[in-house]
Protein backbone atom coordinates (compact mmCIF):
# COMPACT_ATOMS: atom_id res chain seq x y z
CA UNK A 1 0.00 0.00 0.00
CA UNK A 2 1.04 3.43 -0.73
CA UNK A 3 0.24 6.88 0.32
CA UNK A 4 0.11 9.71 -1.88
CA UNK A 5 0.25 13.22 -0.83
CA UNK A 6 -0.36 15.91 -3.05
CA UNK A 7 -0.08 19.69 -3.04
CA UNK A 8 -1.56 21.36 -5.69
CA UNK A 9 -3.52 24.73 -6.89
CA UNK A 10 -6.76 24.66 -4.93
CA UNK A 11 -8.61 25.55 -8.29
CA UNK A 12 -7.51 22.03 -10.00
CA UNK A 13 -9.44 20.10 -6.86
CA UNK A 14 -12.45 19.13 -8.66
CA UNK A 15 -10.54 18.05 -11.82
CA UNK A 16 -7.94 16.35 -9.81
CA UNK A 17 -10.79 14.31 -7.52
CA UNK A 18 -13.14 13.12 -10.89
CA UNK A 19 -9.98 11.80 -12.45
CA UNK A 20 -9.18 9.76 -8.99
CA UNK A 21 -12.71 8.67 -9.19
CA UNK A 22 -12.49 7.69 -12.53
CA UNK A 23 -9.56 5.31 -12.28
CA UNK A 24 -11.35 3.55 -8.88
CA UNK A 25 -9.80 5.82 -6.02
CA UNK A 26 -12.72 5.26 -3.25
CA UNK A 27 -11.72 7.91 -0.94
CA UNK A 28 -9.69 11.15 -0.14
CA UNK A 29 -8.95 13.51 2.73
CA UNK A 30 -8.61 17.28 1.32
CA UNK A 31 -7.25 20.12 3.56
CA UNK A 32 -6.77 23.74 3.33
CA UNK A 33 -3.23 24.52 3.74
CA UNK A 34 -0.49 26.91 3.22
CA UNK A 35 3.72 26.97 2.51
CA UNK A 36 5.97 28.23 -0.12
CA UNK A 37 8.06 26.93 -2.63
CA UNK A 38 9.54 28.76 -5.62
CA UNK A 39 6.47 30.72 -6.32
CA UNK A 40 7.17 32.07 -3.14
CA UNK A 41 4.40 34.62 -2.19
CA UNK A 42 1.82 37.33 -3.31
CA UNK A 43 1.24 40.83 -2.49
CA UNK A 44 -1.59 41.94 -0.81
CA UNK A 45 -3.02 46.01 -0.84
CA UNK A 46 -4.41 47.23 2.18
CA UNK A 47 -5.06 51.60 1.93
CA UNK A 48 -2.56 51.67 -0.95
CA UNK A 49 0.16 49.79 1.40
CA UNK A 50 1.43 46.67 -0.06
CA UNK A 51 2.00 44.05 1.65
CA UNK A 52 4.17 40.79 1.28
CA UNK A 53 2.44 37.75 1.71
CA UNK A 54 4.83 34.29 1.93
CA UNK A 55 2.68 31.61 2.21
CA UNK A 56 0.55 30.70 -0.55
CA UNK A 57 -2.58 28.88 -0.38
CA UNK A 58 -2.53 25.65 -1.18
CA UNK A 59 -5.14 22.12 -1.52
CA UNK A 60 -3.30 19.23 0.39
CA UNK A 61 -4.69 15.77 -0.75
CA UNK A 62 -4.39 12.63 0.81
CA UNK A 63 -4.95 9.43 -0.83
CA UNK A 64 -4.26 6.10 -0.27
CA UNK A 65 -4.03 3.11 -2.56
CA UNK A 66 -3.16 -0.53 -3.60
CA UNK A 67 0.94 -0.50 -4.85
CA UNK A 68 -0.46 -1.98 -8.11
CA UNK A 69 -2.68 1.88 -8.51
CA UNK A 70 0.21 3.82 -7.55
CA UNK A 71 1.80 4.37 -10.93
CA UNK A 72 -1.81 5.20 -12.61
CA UNK A 73 -2.75 7.49 -10.10
CA UNK A 74 -0.02 9.73 -9.50
CA UNK A 75 -0.10 10.21 -13.23
CA UNK A 76 -3.74 10.99 -13.13
CA UNK A 77 -2.54 13.53 -10.36
CA UNK A 78 0.21 14.75 -12.53
CA UNK A 79 -2.34 15.45 -15.31
CA UNK A 80 -5.15 17.17 -13.77
CA UNK A 81 -3.09 19.55 -11.83
CA UNK A 82 -0.99 20.58 -14.11
CA UNK A 83 -0.98 24.18 -15.52
CA UNK A 84 2.30 24.41 -16.68
CA UNK A 85 2.83 27.90 -14.45
CA UNK A 86 5.14 28.01 -11.40
CA UNK A 87 3.23 27.03 -8.21
CA UNK A 88 1.59 23.66 -9.87
CA UNK A 89 2.92 22.16 -6.36
CA UNK A 90 4.19 18.55 -5.18
CA UNK A 91 3.36 14.96 -5.69
CA UNK A 92 4.83 12.66 -2.81
CA UNK A 93 4.71 9.17 -2.37
CA UNK A 94 5.18 6.77 0.67
CA UNK A 95 4.81 3.29 1.44
CA UNK A 96 2.46 2.78 3.97
CA UNK A 97 2.51 0.03 6.92
CA UNK A 98 -0.59 -0.55 7.55
CA UNK A 99 -4.37 0.51 6.96
CA UNK A 100 -7.45 -0.13 8.97
CA UNK A 101 -11.33 0.19 8.96
CA UNK A 102 -12.70 1.24 11.87
CA UNK A 103 -16.09 0.49 11.61
CA UNK A 104 -15.22 -3.56 10.70
CA UNK A 105 -11.49 -3.74 12.04
CA UNK A 106 -10.98 -4.91 8.31
CA UNK A 107 -6.50 -5.04 7.58
CA UNK A 108 -4.63 -4.20 5.30
CA UNK A 109 -5.74 -3.59 1.24
CA UNK A 110 -9.31 -4.59 2.22
CA UNK A 111 -9.48 -1.50 4.15
CA UNK A 112 -8.54 1.09 1.53
CA UNK B 1 -43.62 76.07 20.70
CA UNK B 2 -42.55 72.39 20.20
CA UNK B 3 -43.11 70.77 16.61
CA UNK B 4 -43.98 67.60 16.62
CA UNK B 5 -42.33 67.08 13.35
CA UNK B 6 -39.24 68.59 14.00
CA UNK B 7 -39.02 66.79 17.03
CA UNK B 8 -39.52 63.05 15.41
CA UNK B 9 -37.02 64.31 13.40
CA UNK B 10 -34.50 64.79 15.70
CA UNK B 11 -35.17 61.77 18.03
CA UNK B 12 -35.28 59.97 14.81
CA UNK B 13 -31.37 61.32 13.74
CA UNK B 14 -30.45 61.18 17.54
CA UNK B 15 -30.90 57.58 16.88
CA UNK B 16 -29.25 57.38 13.75
CA UNK B 17 -26.31 59.14 15.36
CA UNK B 18 -25.81 56.95 17.58
CA UNK B 19 -25.49 54.03 15.71
CA UNK B 20 -22.37 55.28 13.85
CA UNK B 21 -20.55 54.33 17.15
CA UNK B 22 -21.26 50.58 16.58
CA UNK B 23 -20.32 51.00 13.15
CA UNK B 24 -17.76 52.78 14.07
CA UNK B 25 -16.38 49.80 16.18
CA UNK B 26 -17.08 46.86 13.20
CA UNK B 27 -14.96 49.81 10.51
CA UNK B 28 -12.34 50.01 13.22
CA UNK B 29 -12.77 46.09 14.38
CA UNK B 30 -12.22 44.45 10.53
CA UNK B 31 -8.86 46.56 10.45
CA UNK B 32 -6.97 45.14 13.65
CA UNK B 33 -5.60 41.69 13.83
CA UNK B 34 -7.90 38.86 15.74
CA UNK B 35 -6.18 38.91 19.18
CA UNK B 36 -7.36 42.67 19.54
CA UNK B 37 -10.37 42.70 17.80
CA UNK B 38 -12.51 43.06 20.72
CA UNK B 39 -10.29 45.57 22.30
CA UNK B 40 -10.54 47.54 19.80
CA UNK B 41 -14.52 47.25 19.11
CA UNK B 42 -14.91 47.93 23.25
CA UNK B 43 -12.95 51.13 23.06
CA UNK B 44 -15.74 52.55 20.85
CA UNK B 45 -18.59 50.69 22.85
CA UNK B 46 -17.37 51.31 26.32
CA UNK B 47 -17.60 55.61 24.85
CA UNK B 48 -20.95 55.15 24.17
CA UNK B 49 -21.85 54.66 28.05
CA UNK B 50 -18.66 56.98 29.46
CA UNK B 51 -19.48 60.00 27.36
CA UNK B 52 -23.37 59.38 27.92
CA UNK B 53 -22.98 60.07 31.92
CA UNK B 54 -20.61 62.55 31.61
CA UNK B 55 -22.27 64.59 29.37
CA UNK B 56 -25.59 64.35 31.60
CA UNK B 57 -23.49 65.24 34.34
CA UNK B 58 -21.64 68.22 32.85
CA UNK B 59 -20.70 67.54 29.50
CA UNK B 60 -23.67 69.38 28.16
CA UNK B 61 -23.54 72.01 30.36
CA UNK B 62 -20.10 72.79 29.72
CA UNK B 63 -20.21 72.42 25.82
CA UNK B 64 -24.11 74.33 25.77
CA UNK B 65 -24.44 76.13 28.93
CA UNK B 66 -24.91 79.66 29.55
CA UNK B 67 -22.13 81.35 28.26
CA UNK B 68 -18.47 82.65 29.91
CA UNK B 69 -16.92 85.25 28.21
CA UNK B 70 -17.14 82.90 24.63
CA UNK B 71 -15.19 80.13 26.19
CA UNK B 72 -16.83 77.51 27.87
CA UNK B 73 -20.38 76.95 29.08
CA UNK B 74 -21.51 77.27 33.09
CA UNK B 75 -22.23 74.44 35.08
CA UNK B 76 -25.93 75.48 35.62
CA UNK B 77 -27.22 72.85 33.75
CA UNK B 78 -25.06 70.65 35.47
CA UNK B 79 -27.16 66.89 35.81
CA UNK B 80 -29.27 68.42 33.10
CA UNK B 81 -31.03 71.24 35.77
CA UNK B 82 -33.23 73.54 33.74
CA UNK B 83 -33.01 71.06 30.11
CA UNK B 84 -36.39 69.88 29.54
CA UNK B 85 -39.64 69.18 27.83
CA UNK B 86 -39.87 72.90 26.54
CA UNK B 87 -37.62 73.75 24.27
CA UNK B 88 -33.94 75.53 24.57
CA UNK B 89 -34.40 79.87 23.81
CA UNK B 90 -31.41 79.58 21.77
CA UNK B 91 -31.02 76.00 20.62
CA UNK B 92 -33.59 74.19 18.29
CA UNK B 93 -36.34 76.26 19.40
CA UNK B 94 -39.12 74.08 18.12
CA UNK B 95 -38.20 70.60 19.96
CA UNK B 96 -37.75 70.25 23.33
CA UNK B 97 -34.26 70.77 25.13
CA UNK B 98 -33.93 67.39 26.11
CA UNK B 99 -34.04 66.09 22.32
CA UNK B 100 -32.08 68.57 21.15
CA UNK B 101 -29.26 67.51 24.23
CA UNK B 102 -29.30 63.72 23.17
CA UNK B 103 -28.41 64.75 19.42
CA UNK B 104 -25.53 66.45 20.52
CA UNK B 105 -25.19 63.70 22.63
CA UNK B 106 -24.74 61.35 20.17
CA UNK B 107 -22.20 64.07 18.73
CA UNK B 108 -19.75 64.17 21.34
CA UNK B 109 -19.69 60.34 21.83
CA UNK B 110 -18.49 59.16 18.60
CA UNK B 111 -15.83 62.14 18.38
CA UNK B 112 -13.40 61.02 20.64
CA UNK B 113 -14.55 57.06 19.60
CA UNK B 114 -12.91 58.52 16.50
CA UNK B 115 -9.56 59.16 17.85
CA UNK B 116 -9.19 55.33 18.90
CA UNK B 117 -8.10 54.35 15.56
CA UNK B 118 -4.82 55.79 16.50
CA UNK B 119 -3.14 54.40 18.96
CA UNK B 120 -5.62 51.12 18.33
CA UNK B 121 -3.75 47.63 19.27
CA UNK B 122 -1.68 48.68 22.21
CA UNK B 123 -3.54 51.09 24.51
CA UNK B 124 -3.72 50.48 28.05
CA UNK B 125 -7.56 49.84 28.85
CA UNK B 126 -7.64 51.67 32.18
CA UNK B 127 -5.69 54.62 30.88
CA UNK B 128 -8.34 54.82 27.56
CA UNK B 129 -11.28 55.59 30.12
CA UNK B 130 -9.29 58.31 31.92
CA UNK B 131 -8.00 59.79 28.59
CA UNK B 132 -11.64 59.80 27.07
CA UNK B 133 -13.57 61.39 30.44
CA UNK B 134 -10.72 63.79 30.02
CA UNK B 135 -10.28 64.41 26.17
CA UNK B 136 -14.57 64.88 26.51
CA UNK B 137 -14.48 67.44 28.79
CA UNK B 138 -11.24 69.47 28.48
CA UNK B 139 -11.22 69.60 24.46
CA UNK B 140 -14.65 68.04 23.06
CA UNK B 141 -16.88 70.49 25.17
CA UNK B 142 -14.81 73.82 25.22
CA UNK B 143 -14.58 73.36 20.95
CA UNK B 144 -18.25 72.65 20.88
CA UNK B 145 -19.01 75.93 23.00
CA UNK B 146 -16.65 77.84 20.89
CA UNK B 147 -18.45 76.83 17.32
CA UNK B 148 -22.01 75.84 18.20
CA UNK B 149 -22.71 77.44 21.99
CA UNK B 150 -24.72 80.42 22.27
CA UNK B 151 -21.95 82.95 22.79
CA UNK B 152 -19.44 81.14 21.77
CA UNK B 153 -16.12 82.89 19.77
CA UNK B 154 -16.19 80.82 16.65
CA UNK B 155 -19.26 81.26 16.43
CA UNK B 156 -19.61 84.96 16.86
CA UNK B 157 -17.07 85.36 13.94
CA UNK B 158 -19.07 83.80 11.73
CA UNK B 159 -17.49 80.28 11.29
CA UNK B 160 -19.39 77.86 9.38
CA UNK B 161 -19.59 74.15 10.31
CA UNK B 162 -22.78 72.77 9.99
CA UNK B 163 -22.52 69.59 11.36
CA UNK B 164 -19.04 69.11 12.97
CA UNK B 165 -15.92 69.44 10.55
CA UNK B 166 -13.99 71.31 13.26
CA UNK B 167 -15.36 70.23 16.43
CA UNK B 168 -15.44 66.53 15.13
CA UNK B 169 -13.62 65.31 12.29
CA UNK B 170 -10.18 68.04 12.71
CA UNK B 171 -10.66 67.68 16.09
CA UNK B 172 -10.31 64.13 16.42
CA UNK B 173 -7.97 63.97 13.63
CA UNK B 174 -5.48 66.25 15.00
CA UNK B 175 -5.56 64.49 18.32
CA UNK B 176 -5.03 61.12 16.65
CA UNK B 177 -1.89 62.53 15.53
CA UNK B 178 -0.70 64.29 18.84
CA UNK B 179 -1.31 60.87 19.85
CA UNK B 180 0.79 58.95 17.59
CA UNK B 181 3.86 61.47 18.38
CA UNK B 182 3.10 60.24 22.69
CA UNK B 183 2.04 56.85 22.38
CA UNK B 184 4.88 54.33 21.05
CA UNK B 185 4.32 52.57 18.21
CA UNK B 186 3.62 49.64 18.13
CA UNK B 187 6.12 46.53 18.27
CA UNK B 188 7.48 45.36 14.80
CA UNK B 189 6.13 48.79 13.72
CA UNK B 190 7.83 49.17 9.70
CA UNK B 191 8.72 45.72 9.72
CA UNK B 192 6.16 43.35 10.77
CA UNK B 193 3.15 43.81 8.74
CA UNK B 194 -0.01 44.30 10.01
CA UNK B 195 -3.00 42.66 8.27
CA UNK B 196 -6.74 43.33 8.71
CA UNK B 197 -8.01 40.59 9.58
CA UNK B 198 -11.83 41.00 8.81
CA UNK B 199 -12.39 43.60 5.70
CA UNK B 200 -15.90 42.41 5.67
CA UNK B 201 -16.56 43.47 9.14
CA UNK B 202 -14.88 47.01 8.02
CA UNK B 203 -17.06 47.29 5.07
CA UNK B 204 -20.34 46.39 7.23
CA UNK B 205 -19.27 49.47 9.42
CA UNK B 206 -18.06 51.46 7.15
CA UNK B 207 -21.98 51.20 5.31
CA UNK B 208 -23.83 52.04 8.99
CA UNK B 209 -21.65 54.88 9.09
CA UNK B 210 -22.96 56.06 5.72
CA UNK B 211 -26.61 55.18 6.83
CA UNK B 212 -25.72 56.96 10.46
CA UNK B 213 -24.65 59.83 8.58
CA UNK B 214 -27.73 61.18 7.49
CA UNK B 215 -28.40 61.60 11.00
CA UNK B 216 -25.49 63.22 11.98
CA UNK B 217 -25.98 65.97 8.75
CA UNK B 218 -29.51 65.99 7.66
CA UNK B 219 -30.57 66.10 11.75
CA UNK B 220 -27.96 69.10 11.60
CA UNK B 221 -30.80 71.34 10.21
CA UNK B 222 -32.47 70.81 13.77
CA UNK B 223 -35.88 70.83 11.64
CA UNK B 224 -37.21 68.65 9.35
CA UNK B 225 -37.67 70.77 5.71
CA UNK B 226 -35.64 71.95 2.89
CA UNK B 227 -32.52 71.94 4.67
CA UNK B 228 -32.48 68.51 6.02
CA UNK B 229 -33.29 67.45 2.60
CA UNK B 230 -30.71 69.46 0.79
CA UNK B 231 -28.29 68.37 3.89
CA UNK B 232 -28.62 64.69 3.47
CA UNK B 233 -28.56 64.73 -0.42
CA UNK B 234 -25.13 66.55 -0.19
CA UNK B 235 -24.02 63.95 2.33
CA UNK B 236 -24.71 61.38 0.05
CA UNK B 237 -23.69 62.85 -3.56
CA UNK B 238 -19.65 63.26 -1.18
CA UNK B 239 -19.60 59.92 0.09
CA UNK B 240 -20.54 58.32 -3.53
CA UNK B 241 -18.12 60.59 -5.35
CA UNK B 242 -15.13 60.15 -2.72
CA UNK B 243 -15.11 56.09 -2.77
CA UNK B 244 -15.12 56.57 -6.53
CA UNK B 245 -11.90 58.76 -6.58
CA UNK B 246 -10.46 56.63 -3.86
CA UNK B 247 -10.92 53.68 -5.81
CA UNK B 248 -9.52 55.14 -9.44
CA UNK B 249 -6.43 56.66 -7.29
CA UNK B 250 -5.76 53.66 -5.66
CA UNK B 251 -6.38 51.71 -9.20
CA UNK B 252 -3.84 54.03 -10.76
CA UNK B 253 -1.19 54.12 -8.19
CA UNK B 254 -1.05 50.30 -7.32
CA UNK B 255 -2.52 48.77 -10.17
CA UNK B 256 -5.99 47.01 -8.25
CA UNK B 257 -9.24 48.63 -6.54
CA UNK B 258 -9.80 47.10 -3.71
CA UNK B 259 -12.98 46.82 -1.01
CA UNK B 260 -11.23 48.60 1.90
CA UNK B 261 -10.53 51.37 -0.32
CA UNK B 262 -14.12 51.94 -1.35
CA UNK B 263 -15.07 52.00 2.14
CA UNK B 264 -12.37 54.40 2.99
CA UNK B 265 -13.04 57.05 0.21
CA UNK B 266 -16.87 56.86 0.96
CA UNK B 267 -16.11 57.31 4.79
CA UNK B 268 -13.76 60.35 3.39
CA UNK B 269 -16.02 62.23 1.62
CA UNK B 270 -18.79 61.56 4.50
CA UNK B 271 -15.97 63.15 6.77
CA UNK B 272 -15.47 66.42 4.09
CA UNK B 273 -19.02 66.89 3.69
CA UNK B 274 -20.08 67.67 7.17
CA UNK B 275 -19.14 71.28 7.84
CA UNK B 276 -20.33 71.82 4.30
CA UNK B 277 -23.59 69.43 4.68
CA UNK B 278 -26.36 72.16 4.69
CA UNK B 279 -24.40 75.49 3.13
CA UNK B 280 -23.93 73.83 -0.66
CA UNK B 281 -25.94 72.57 -3.32
CA UNK B 282 -25.75 68.90 -4.83
CA UNK B 283 -22.91 69.94 -7.60
CA UNK B 284 -20.67 71.47 -4.92
CA UNK B 285 -21.14 68.46 -2.83
CA UNK B 286 -19.82 65.90 -5.74
CA UNK B 287 -16.72 68.80 -6.01
CA UNK B 288 -16.12 68.22 -2.29
CA UNK B 289 -16.32 64.58 -1.97
CA UNK B 290 -14.32 63.99 -5.21
CA UNK B 291 -11.50 65.82 -4.03
CA UNK B 292 -11.70 64.41 -0.32
CA UNK B 293 -11.33 60.65 -2.04
CA UNK B 294 -8.38 61.18 -3.63
CA UNK B 295 -6.89 64.04 -1.16
CA UNK B 296 -7.37 61.73 1.97
CA UNK B 297 -5.63 58.59 -0.07
CA UNK B 298 -2.82 60.80 -0.58
CA UNK B 299 -3.49 61.58 3.61
CA UNK B 300 -3.33 57.39 4.29
CA UNK B 301 0.00 57.45 1.97
CA UNK B 302 1.98 59.98 3.75
CA UNK B 303 2.22 58.40 7.06
CA UNK B 304 4.57 55.62 5.95
CA UNK B 305 6.46 58.51 4.30
CA UNK B 306 6.57 59.86 8.30
CA UNK B 307 7.02 56.76 9.84
CA UNK B 308 4.02 57.53 12.02
CA UNK B 309 2.00 54.70 13.07
CA UNK B 310 -1.26 55.98 13.05
CA UNK B 311 -2.77 52.22 13.06
CA UNK B 312 -6.36 52.78 11.30
CA UNK B 313 -5.84 56.47 9.57
CA UNK B 314 -7.64 58.75 11.63
CA UNK B 315 -5.36 61.53 10.97
CA UNK B 316 -5.03 60.49 7.13
CA UNK B 317 -9.13 60.21 6.67
CA UNK B 318 -10.27 62.69 9.44
CA UNK B 319 -7.41 65.02 10.17
CA UNK B 320 -6.85 65.55 6.20
CA UNK B 321 -10.93 64.88 5.31
CA UNK B 322 -12.39 67.51 7.80
CA UNK B 323 -9.54 70.26 7.22
CA UNK B 324 -10.48 70.13 3.20
CA UNK B 325 -14.48 70.14 3.84
CA UNK B 326 -13.77 72.98 6.31
CA UNK B 327 -12.17 75.17 4.07
CA UNK B 328 -13.84 73.92 1.33
CA UNK B 329 -17.35 75.31 3.25
CA UNK B 330 -15.22 78.48 2.40
CA UNK B 331 -15.26 77.93 -1.39
CA UNK B 332 -18.57 76.40 -1.88
CA UNK B 333 -20.82 77.97 0.66
CA UNK B 334 -23.75 79.44 -0.50
CA UNK B 335 -26.80 81.91 0.99
CA UNK B 336 -28.82 79.82 -1.79
CA UNK B 337 -29.00 76.88 0.08
CA UNK B 338 -28.85 78.25 3.51
CA UNK B 339 -30.04 81.45 4.44
CA UNK B 340 -28.69 81.56 7.89
CA UNK B 341 -25.01 80.91 6.54
CA UNK B 342 -22.73 82.98 4.11
CA UNK B 343 -21.37 82.89 0.44
CA UNK B 344 -18.09 81.67 0.11
CA UNK B 345 -15.42 82.57 -2.09
CA UNK B 346 -17.15 80.82 -5.53
CA UNK B 347 -20.03 82.90 -4.66
CA UNK B 348 -17.94 86.46 -3.87
CA UNK B 349 -17.55 86.25 -0.34
CA UNK B 350 -13.44 85.82 -0.10
CA UNK B 351 -13.67 86.96 3.57
CA UNK B 352 -15.38 83.11 4.48
CA UNK B 353 -12.10 81.66 3.22
CA UNK B 354 -10.27 83.59 5.88
CA UNK B 355 -13.12 82.60 8.49
CA UNK B 356 -13.19 79.29 7.76
CA UNK B 357 -8.89 79.27 7.51
CA UNK B 358 -9.09 81.28 11.10
CA UNK B 359 -11.43 77.96 12.43
CA UNK B 360 -9.38 75.38 11.20
CA UNK B 361 -6.22 76.54 12.89
CA UNK B 362 -7.46 77.20 15.96
CA UNK B 363 -9.21 73.94 16.32
CA UNK B 364 -5.59 72.11 14.99
CA UNK B 365 -3.80 74.17 17.83
CA UNK B 366 -6.03 73.76 20.32
CA UNK B 367 -6.73 69.86 19.87
CA UNK B 368 -3.05 69.00 19.08
CA UNK B 369 -1.60 71.05 22.63
CA UNK B 370 -4.49 69.68 24.70
CA UNK B 371 -4.28 66.06 23.64
CA UNK B 372 -0.35 66.00 24.18
CA UNK B 373 -0.69 67.62 27.73
CA UNK B 374 -3.52 65.18 28.47
CA UNK B 375 -1.15 62.11 27.30
CA UNK B 376 1.85 63.45 28.83
CA UNK B 377 0.28 63.43 32.17
CA UNK B 378 -0.93 60.43 31.91
CA UNK B 379 1.95 58.87 30.59
CA UNK B 380 4.05 60.18 33.76
CA UNK B 381 1.42 58.93 35.93
CA UNK B 382 -0.94 56.12 34.79
CA UNK B 383 1.54 55.21 32.04
CA UNK B 384 -0.23 54.67 27.97
CA UNK B 385 1.09 51.69 26.48
CA UNK B 386 0.60 47.37 27.48
CA UNK B 387 3.82 45.89 28.12
CA UNK B 388 5.70 44.09 25.29
CA UNK B 389 4.14 40.63 25.90
CA UNK B 390 0.90 41.54 26.83
CA UNK B 391 1.17 43.73 22.97
CA UNK B 392 2.56 39.93 21.94
CA UNK B 393 -0.57 38.37 23.74
CA UNK B 394 -3.09 40.61 21.99
CA UNK B 395 -5.16 43.09 23.71
CA UNK B 396 -8.34 40.96 23.98
CA UNK B 397 -7.00 38.42 26.36
CA UNK B 398 -4.90 40.93 28.21
CA UNK B 399 -6.66 43.50 28.78
CA UNK B 400 -10.45 41.75 28.90
CA UNK B 401 -9.77 38.01 29.19
CA UNK B 402 -12.02 37.07 26.23
CA UNK B 403 -11.15 36.14 22.66
CA UNK B 404 -13.36 36.73 19.60
CA UNK B 405 -12.85 33.65 17.82
CA UNK B 406 -13.27 30.14 19.13
CA UNK B 407 -12.65 26.96 17.27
Amino acid sequence: MRKIEAIIKPFKLDEVKEGLMEIGVKGMTVTEVKGFGRQKGHTEIYRGAEYRVDFVPKIKIEVVVAADMVAEAVKVIEQKAKTGAIGDGKIFVSSLEEVIRIRTGERGKEAI
Amino acid sequence: MVNTGDTAFILVSAALVMFMTPGLALFYGGMVRNKNVLATIMQSYIIICLVSVSWTLWGYSLSFGPDVGGVIGNLSWFALTDVGLTPSADYATTVPHLAFMVFQLMFAIITPALITGAFAERMKFKTFLVFMILWSTLVYSPLAHWVWGSGGWLAKMGALDFAGGTVVHISSGISALAAVLVIAKRRGHGKEQFIPHNVPMTVTGAAILWFGWFGFNAGSALTSGGLAASAFVATHIAAAAAGLTWLITEWIHRGKPTTLGAASGSVAGLVAITPASGFVGPASALIIGGVAGTLCYLGVMAKSKFGYDDSLDVVGIHGVGGTWGALATGLFATVAVNEAGKDGLFFGNPAQLWIQFVSVVTTWVFAFVMTIIILKVLDATMGLKVSDEEEVRGLDITQHSETAYNV
